[in-house]
């Protein structure tokens, strides 16, 4: 694995960390708690289709997502790689994780920027 | 309260034995004894030729450590009472290759402490004329908690990364070079950067954190590790992001 581009992936496996630990558990709490038990009233998908329309939410929503698939690609790759001990498949870890991330990132992007009215 | 307590202490002795084994002692059992209390009154009442290493008896000078029941321990601050009834099982420190006994080889990690310099690191020198290097109580607290690092290797005990790679530098070094980062009067950080800025320096880590739990001078190496970690890396992406001039 190219050293140079480890402190990147890193910054990008932290700041996932930061999103997930303090992101997820607003959007778990709203949509598999307070929503089905009816604690709130759950907003209408016209609502939700309306609200994903202005710009600023399509790009929390991306960062909600791809910022957390990185953070996933670098925890798995070292669980993979420090857990399991394959060594040497290191390379072909690090692609596949980072890969799986950048793939969702991409479909992120693209379903955000296709999304029509 | 019993009156005595059963150690299940490791044994080598190259000379005679190709592995380790253990034997049992029964020592007296007093509650205001530690383990290395224990290991005295083995060598001095029932077997001389067992060997340990052990100076202050106070948690000060870190030769002592010592796996007890499983985890990384200072013998001279881990009370019997607290592994009571027994049997207490003590083992060389893990990670290490075995010396005799209880003493394990801490040449590698010596020569991984080494290697970070962890020591004030100047460009020049200022002459003794213009008296010392003066700090702020503010600049003292950067780094402070990072300072009192004994060198005890229980946190090389405790790190998995280390069991699993020999060549990881290990938690106590990191954090000792970011010790020094943090120091106003140093400026070695660039070349501490170069020596640990691969897989086997600080992206080693995976913060586990283990080492900060059996640190007993409340160092926090994982902590020092991971704002190593921020700040390499925020140092790199400005690097290729920011013209030479503005960094």
């Amino acid at each position: 694995m190219n050293e140079r581009l480890t402190p990147f992936l890193w910054l990008l496996f932290s700041a996932g960390g930061t999103v997930a630990a303090l992101l997820f558990p607003v959007h778990v709490f709203l949509v598999a708690l307070a929503f089905p038990l009816g604690a709130l009233p759950a907003p209408s998908y016209e609502a939700l289709h309306g609200l994903v329309q202005h710009p600023l939410v399509r790009i929390y929503i991306f960062v909600l997502i791809s910022l957390p698939l990185f953070h996933w690609a670098h925890r798995f790759r070292y669980t993979l790689y420090d857990g399991l001990q394959l060594y040497h498949l290191t390379n072909l870890i690090a692609v596949l994780c980072y890969g799986a991330a950048l793939a969702g990132t991409a479909a992120t992007a693209y379903v955000l920027l296709t999304l029509t009215r | 309260m019993a009156s005595t307590i059963t150690l299940a202490v490791t044994r080598y002795r190259p000379e005679e034995e190709a592995e380790p084994t253990v034997e049992t002692y029964t020592v007296p059992f007093r509650k205001d004894w530690v383990v290395l209390d224990a290991l005295n009154h083995i060598k001095d009442h029932q077997d001389g030729t067992l060997s340990y290493r052990w100076s202050c008896r106070m948690g000060v000078c870190g030769s002592c450590g010592m796996m007890v029941n499983g985890s990384p321990k200072l013998t001279c601050a881990a009370f019997l009472s607290d592994y009571a009834p027994g049997p207490v099982r003590v083992e060389p420190l893990q990670f290490f290759p075995i010396v005799r006994d209880l003493i394990v080889d801490i040449g590698e990690f010596l020569h991984k402490l080494k290697k970070v310099k962890p020591w004030i690191v100047r460009a020049e020198e200022q002459p003794l004329s213009e008296g010392e290097y003066l700090q702020t109580p503010d600049e003292v607290d950067a780094y402070k908690a990072f300072s009192m690092c004994i060198n005890c290797m229980l946190c090389y005990s405790a790190c998995p990364i280390v069991g699993l790679e020999s060549h990881f530098t290990g938690p106590a070094a990191i954090a000792l070079a970011q010790r020094y980062n943090l120091d106003s009067r140093d400026q070695g950080a660039s070349g501490r950067v170069e020596i640990l800025s691969d897989h086997e320096g600080m992206w080693g880590c995976t913060f586990v954190g283990d080492c900060s739990r059996v640190c007993p001078k409340n160092v926090d190496p994982a902590a020092a590790i991971q704002q190593y970690k921020l700040t390499t890396a925020v140092d790199t992406l400005k690097s290729w992001l920011l013209p030479r001039g503005s960094r």
